[in-house]
C-alpha cells in the first residue's frame, strides 16, 4: 500500500476528501469481495482469487491502488467489511450499479466479469431469490428492508484496508469538527443531548461517564475500548472492526479529546486475529495521514492507539477487569468504586466504552443529537445491531431501531424458524441474559423494556431456539460457562455457580429431586445479591428466567423423567428395530452388562432397566438397527 | 538486569533458547505490563508454556515467580503443557450449541482417541480444544483447524479434514 501524505489541516482532509470521492466515484466497477469472519471461512478467498484471474484473463483493466485514475476504464477489486447476511454468503457486491450477489463460488467468477463488469447486466443465477422474487440490489432483500443502517451503514461497502475510502464517506470529518470547531466541553454536550447510551451492556449514558472523567483534574488520561465481546454468540463488535476499523478509532480520538485523554488501549479478544490485523493496518494509515499520532491535522491534539490482545478469560469483559488485564495482572474485577472515571488505567481517570458506542460517536459529532434521536425511543435513542443466530432462517448482523419488536426481528427480518418447528425461545445477552418466550413477540427491544421483563439487552446476541431445545440444558450450558469463568475471586460466585452446575447437570441426567427446584431458587438469588461483579451477579439469569418461562419443563424431568424436548441424552433409551436387525448377535456379545438379549438370525431385544445407555450396541451394529430415541 | 544467574551453560540448547526469551523481553520491554504479550509471543514459538522460560521471565521483570505462574494459569490461552503440532478448536458457544455440535465434539474426540480430560494426542500431533465463540455465529457449528475456519460444518467433513492432515503429515515424515 502506497504510504499516506501526512495531512496537517481540515482544509487538507476535506481536499484528500474531494479527491478520494471523484476517483472511486469515477471508477467504472468496484467489486466488493466480502471479507468478514464468516465470509472468509466459507471460501470468500477462493473467490476473490477466481475474480482475480478472470479480470486478468479478460483483460479488464485494474487499478492497483483505489484512487489512481490514470486509466478511466480501470475497476477496482478487494475485500469489504460484512455485509450481515452471512447465511448466504460469500458476498459478492457490485457497485455502482449496486448487484448484491450470493452464495459465489469460484466457478461464477468468470460470468461476474464478462457479463458484469464487462457489460453492466447482473448474473441472474446469483440473485439472491425466494419463492416469488428474485432480488438485485441490496436494500430490496427481505433481509435488509426493515433495517435501518447507522452504525453498519458502511461497513460492506467500504474497503477497510484503504483509509481513504473511509475518508471519501466522510470519515475523519467529525474528529476534524470537533478539534478545530468545539470545545471538550461542547462534544461532552452534544453526546449527552444524543442519548447515547453504553452498547456493551448496562446501557449507562455514554455523555455522562465522559462528563464524569473530563472534571477529574490529571495529567494523564485514558480511553479504553472493550473490545472483548466475550458474550458466546454475539459478534457484532468483531464485524467493526474487521469492516470500517476508522469508525471505531475516530470515536476513540473524540472520546480523547472530550475526556482530555492522549493515548488510548483497545483490549481486543485473541479469537479475533482478522479484526486485530485489520485494526493494526488502520491504525498505521491513520498515523501516517496524520489523524492519529502526534498533532493530529496540524492541530494541538495528539492521541495515540495501542492495541492489547486477550488471552481468554471472559471476565475481562468487565471493565475493572479489563483494566487488570491490560496491567498484566490476572483479570480480577475491583470493587467499585472507585469507578474508572476516578481512577482506571494505571490509578488514572479511564474512560471505558464498547466498540459499538465508539462507532456512533463520529456520526452524533456529524449530524447532530437532534438527528440521532429521530432514531429508536425517546429513552433509547439510536440503533442497536444485534447478532441473530440459531435457530433461524437468516442468520447475521442486523441493525434496528432501538424498540423494534422481538417478533419483527425473529420473523421478519430473521424469515421465521429454518427447521420449520415451533418457535419457542430466543437467548439474549448471553450467559448473563435471559430468555423470552412467545409471550414477548411483541416486546421492543430497548433497555428499559427488557429489564422490565427481567432481561437485558447485554452486548446484544440473539440466539433464537425451536421446541428441539432444552431448556434445562441451556441453563446447564450458561452455568457451566459462567462457573468455568468465575474468577474466584468471591466465594458466591465461586462455590455459588458450581453448585448451581451441580443440580441442573442431576436435573438433565434424570437424577433430579423436587426440592432441587427451591434450593435453585435460593442459590440464584443468593448468588446475584452477593457477587462483587457482574459476572456472579448476572451468573443465575438464565436459571431464573428459564425456572420462571420454563418450569414445567423442569418437572417433567424430575417428576415424569422426560425431556420433552428429546435433547436430553439421558432421557433417551436405545432400541432395536427389529425391520433392520438381522439377528447377528455382535450387539449381545458386546453390551458390557448383558442387556441384550434374542436368537441368533431373529431381532434381538434390549432390556432397558439394564441399559446402562453406553452407546456401544449402536457402535458395532452393521446395519443401523439400534437407535436413540 | 538480575537474570544473568539464572542463564544456563554457555552454548547449551537452553542458552539459546534463553537467547531467543531474551530477545522477545527486550521486544515488549521488561515491564508487568508487556507480560501477557511476552507469554503469548513465547507460547506462539513453543506451543505452550514451558516452566523454566516462567521462572526466567519473572526474573528478568523482576516480578515474583508466583506472579507470573498466576497470570499463565489464570488465562485459557496459556498451556503449561506441550500442545500438539495440530490445533483443532471446536467452537461451543450459544449459537453452535443450539446447532448441536455435540456430535461434532464427539466425533472429533473418538476420531482421536481424545476425552475432555486428555486434549493431546500422544504423538503430539494434534491437541483438540473446547472454546467459547470464534465469531462465526451465523455459520454455526463452527471448528478451527490451524487457523483454518470451518462454517456449518458436519462430524464427517471433519473426521475427513483430521484424516487429510495426517496423511500430509505421514506424507512429510516419510521424505
Ligand atoms: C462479566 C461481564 C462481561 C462483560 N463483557 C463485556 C464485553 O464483552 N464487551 C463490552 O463492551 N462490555 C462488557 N461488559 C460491560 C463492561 O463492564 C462495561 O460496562 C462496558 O464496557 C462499558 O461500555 P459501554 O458504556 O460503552 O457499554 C461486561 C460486564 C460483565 C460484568
Ligand atoms: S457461537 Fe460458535 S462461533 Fe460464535
Amino acid at each position: 500500500m502506497t504510504p499516506f501524505a501526512k495531512l496537517n489541516s481540515p482544509t487538507e482532509l476535506d481536499a484528500l476528501k474531494r479527491k478520494a470521492i471523484s476517483a472511486i466515484q469515477g471508477c467504472a466497477t468496484r467489486v466488493l469481495v466480502c471479507g468478514g469472519t464468516g465470509c472468509m471461512a466459507n471460501g470468500g478467498p477462493a473467490v476473490l482469487d477466481a475474480l482475480q484471474k478472470a479480470l486478468e484473463k479478460h483483460e479488464v483493466p485494474v487499478r492497483a491502488d483505489i484512487m489512481r485514475e490514470e486509466d478511466e476504464d480501470a475497476i477496482t477489486i478487494g475485500y469489504s467489511g460484512c455485509p450481515g447476511y452471512c447465511q448466504v454468503g460469500p458476498i459478492v457486491r457490485i457497485l455502482p450499479a449496486d448487484y448484491f450477489y450470493v452464495q459465489v463460488k469460484p466457478e461464477d467468477a468468470d460470468d461476474i466479469v464478462t457479463q458484469t463488469v464487462m457489460n453492466g447486466k447482473p448474473v441472474d443465477r446469483l440473485l439472491f431469490k425466494d419463492e416469488n422474487n428474485s432480488y438485485a440490489k441490496r436494500d430490496d432483500l427481505p433481509f435488509y428492508k426493515d433495517q435501518v443502517n447507522v452504525v453498519l451503514a458502511d461497513c460492506g461497502v467500504i474497503e477497510p484496508g484503504d483509509i481513504r475510502d473511509y475518508i471519501a464517506r466522510d470519515g475523519y470529518r467529525a474528529l476534524a469538527e470537533a478539534l478545530f470547531g468545539l470545545t471538550p466541553e461542547a462534544v461532552v454536550a452534544e453526546v449527552t443531548e444524543s442519548g447515547l447510551r453504553g452498547r456493551g451492556g448496562a446501557g449507562f449514558s455514554t455523555g455522562r461517564k465522559w462528563g464524569f472523567t473530563q472534571v477529574v483534574q490529571s495529567a494523564k488520561k485514558y480511553v479504553v475500548c472493550n473490545a472483548d465481546e466475550g458474550d458466546p454468540g454475539a459478534f457484532m463488535d468483531e464485524s467493526i472492526m474487521e469492516g470500517n476499523p476508522h469508525a471505531l478509532l475516530e470515536g476513540m480520538a473524540i472520546a480523547g479529546y472530550a475526556i482530555g485523554a492522549d493515548e488510548g488501549y483497545i483490549y481486543v479478544r485473541a479469537e479475533y486475529p482478522l479484526a486485530i490485523s485489520r485494526l493494526r493496518t488502520a491504525i498505521s494509515q491513520a498515523e501516517q495521514a496524520g489523524l492519529l499520532g502526534d498533532r493530529i491535522l496540524g492541530g494541538p491534539f495528539s492521541f495515540h492507539i495501542h492495541i492489547k490482545e486477550g488471552a481468554g478469560a471472559f471476565v475481562c469483559g468487565e471493565e475493572t477487569a479489563l483494566i487488570s488485564s491490560i496491567e498484566g495482572q490476572r483479570g480480577m474485577p475491583r470493587p467499585k468504586p472507585p469507578f474508572p472515571a476516578n481512577s482506571g488505567l494505571w490509578g488514572k481517570p479511564t474512560v471505558v466504552n464498547n466498540v459499538e458506542t465508539f462507532a456512533n460517536v463520529s456520526k452524533i459529532i456529524l449530524n447532530g443529537a437532534e438527528w440521532f434521536r429521530s432514531f429508536g425511543i425517546e429513552r433509547s435513542p439510536g440503533t442497536k445491531v444485534f447478532a441473530l443466530t440459531g435457530d433461524v432462517v437468516n442468520t447475521g448482523l442486523i441493525e434496528v431501531p432501538m424498540g423494534t419488536t422481538l417478533g419483527d426481528v425473529v420473523f421478519k427480518i430473521g424469515g421465521g424458524i429454518r427447521t420449520g418447528r415451533p418457535f419457542k425461545a430466543v437467548q439474549i445477552g448471553g450467559p448473563s441474559g435471559a430468555c423470552l418466550t412467545e409471550e414477548h413477540l411483541d416486546l421492543p427491544l430497548d433497555y428499559d423494556s427488557l429489564k422490565s421483563v427481567g432481561a437485558m439487552v447485554g452486548s446484544g446476541g440473539l440466539v433464537v431456539m425451536d421446541d428441539s431445545t432444552c431448556m434445562v440444558e441451556i441453563a446447564r450450558f450458561f452455568m457451566s460457562f459462567t462457573q468455568k469463568e468465575s474468577c474466584g475471586k468471591c466465594v458466591l460466585c465461586r462455590e455459588g455457580t458450581k453448585r448451581m452446575l451441580d443440580i441442573l447437570t442431576r436435573i438433565v441426567s434424570g437424577k433430579g429431586k423436587v426440592e432441587d427446584i427451591s434450593l435453585l431458587e435460593e442459590l440464584a438469588l443468593t448468588v446475584r445479591d452477593g457477587s462483587l461483579c457482574g459476572l456472579g451477579k448476572s451468573a443465575p439469569n438464565p436459571v431464573i428466567s428459564t425456572l420462571k418461562h420454563f418450569r414445567d419443563e423442569y418437572l417433567a424431568h424430575i417428576v415424569d423423567g422426560v425431556c420433552p424436548a428429546g435433547e436430553c441424552e439421558s432421557f433417551k433409551a436405545y432400541s432395536i428395530v427389529s425391520e433392520k436387525c438381522k439377528g447377528c448377535g455382535l450387539c449381545a456379545k458386546k453390551c458390557p452388562v448383558n442387556a441384550i438379549s434374542g436368537e441368533l438370525k431373529s431381532p434381538y431385544v434390549i432390556d432397558a432397566t439394564l441399559c446402562t445407555r453406553c452407546g456401544v450396541c449402536a457402535e458395532v451394529c452393521k446395519f443401523d438397527a439400534v437407535v436413540l430415541s | 538486569m538480575a537474570q544473568s544467574a539464572v542463564l544456563p551453560e554457555k552454548g547449551s540448547k537452553a542458552r539459546r533458547h534463553f537467547s531467543r526469551i531474551q530477545q522477545i523481553i527486550e521486544e515488549y520491554g521488561a515491564t508487568e505490563s508487556a507480560l501477557i504479550p511476552i507469554l503469548q509471543k513465547v507460547q506462539d514459538e513453543y506451543r505452550y508454556l514451558p516452566e523454566e522460560i516462567l521462572t526466567f521471565v519473572a526474573t528478568a521483570l523482576d516480578l515474583p515467580p508466583a506472579t507470573v505462574y498466576g497470570v499463565a494459569t489464570f488465562y485459557a490461552q496459556f498451556s503449561l503443557e506441550p500442545k500438539g503440532k495440530h490445533i483443532i478448536k471446536c467452537c461451543d458457544g450459544t449459537a453452535c450449541h443450539v446447532r448441536k455440535n455435540q456430535t461434532i465434539i464427539n466425533a472429533i474426540n473418538q476420531r482421536l482417541g481424545l476425552a475432555p480430560d486428555k486434549k493431546t494426542t500422544d504423538d503430539h500431533r494434534f491437541t483438540f480444544e473446547i472454546v467459547s465463540c470464534i465469531g462465526a455465529c451465523a455459520l454455526a457449528p463452527a471448528v478451527v483447524i490451524d487457523g483454518h475456519v470451518y462454517g456449518q460444518t458436519t462430524a464427517q467433513a471433519m473426521v475427513e479434514a483430521i484424516d487429510k492432515i495426517e496423511e500430509a503429515d505421514k506424507a512429510e515424515d516419510a521424505q
